[in-house]
């Protein structure tokens, strides 16, 4: 903590995760910001990981096996 | 008899009602193998899953309250079945997972390929293996929270009741898994340069 205070980067790091998930107070996400227009260091790793969350995403999404949509339709009940 | 007696026409509304539930239910099951794949250790466990799901789901579909999130309803199902079965191959283990500083995996490929104009380059010096496997070795307990929230789309509401966990844990561990999940990228990065 105590590096965070004295290093507005580090600090910068800390608020990254709520900052993209929307959960800092605004007095915080204006802190975060004032931080971010002026630092470019920091802004490219705020947009790496804006990146890397679509990223990841796109990259473990993969599509039903074919013919499992079947079974399944096949475990309905059937009206008597 | 020119109308039906009262019963066959509460029976013939609950036979609506129930095809209505198996044909939402079977809407979302596209979505719902999409994160029981991570939520699994593998395809087939995924595929045994979703089907022990909907085979509990169409049984007991009258405890499900229309108007809420079905979706949800099915995970709730979905993981205590992956729980019950012992499907998890191990609880979260007892060493710390490694865990570094949110900026550290950024830093490791600028440091290995330098610096590009654009970030979204720097994200595609991953292959989809490394994200894959990056995401399979992290701890179940905080897999399950990223799996739910960033690849399930549900909110973290939802997530804590799907695990049954506090919505403050459901945020923590999305945290610190995110960071364990960057870890374990950069490990594989630096491997690879090996």
């Amino acid at each position: 903590m105590k590096d965070a205070q004295q290093d507005p980067c580090a600090h910068c790091e800390e608020m990254m995760q709520p900052y993209l998930d929307h959960i800092l107070t605004e007095a915080e996400r204006v802190e975060a910001e004032l931080h971010l227009d002026d630092c470019e260091w920091c802004r490219r790793r705020y947009r790496f990981e804006e990146s890397l969350r679509i990223y990841v995403r796109q990259a473990v999404s993969e599509p039903m096996p074919s013919g499992l949509k079947a079974k399944l339709a096949a475990l309905r009940i059937p009206l008597n | 008899m020119a109308e039906a007696p009262p019963d066959a026409a509460r029976i013939a509304s609950e036979a609506r009602d129930r095809v209505r539930f198996e044909e939402e239910a079977l809407a979302l099951s596209d979505q719902v193998y999409r994160v029981a794949r991570h939520l699994a250790n593998s395809r087939e466990e995924a595929e045994d899953l979703v089907q022990e799901t909907y085979a509990r789901a169409f049984r007991s579909w009258r405890s499900f309250t229309p108007g809420t999130n079905l979706r949800a309803w099915l995970l709730r199902i979905l993981t205590n079945l992956n729980i019950d079965r012992g499907r998890r191959s191990q609880r979260a283990p007892q060493t710390t997972p490694l865990e570094a500083n949110d900026y550290y995996l950024y830093d490791k490929l600028a440091e290995r390929d330098g610096v590009a104009s654009d970030e979204e380059k720097v994200v595609e010096r991953l292959s989809q293996d490394d994200i894959v496997s990056a995401l399979s070795a992290v701890p179940h307990d905080f897999r399950d929270a990223i799996v739910l929230v960033d690849i399930g789309d549900f909110s973290y509401a939802d997530a804590a009741q799907i695990l049954d966990i506090p919505i403050g844990t459901v945020m923590s561990r999305l945290h610190r898994g995110r960071r364990i999940l960057k870890r374990e990228l950069a490990d594989s990065v630096t491997e690879d340069a090996s």
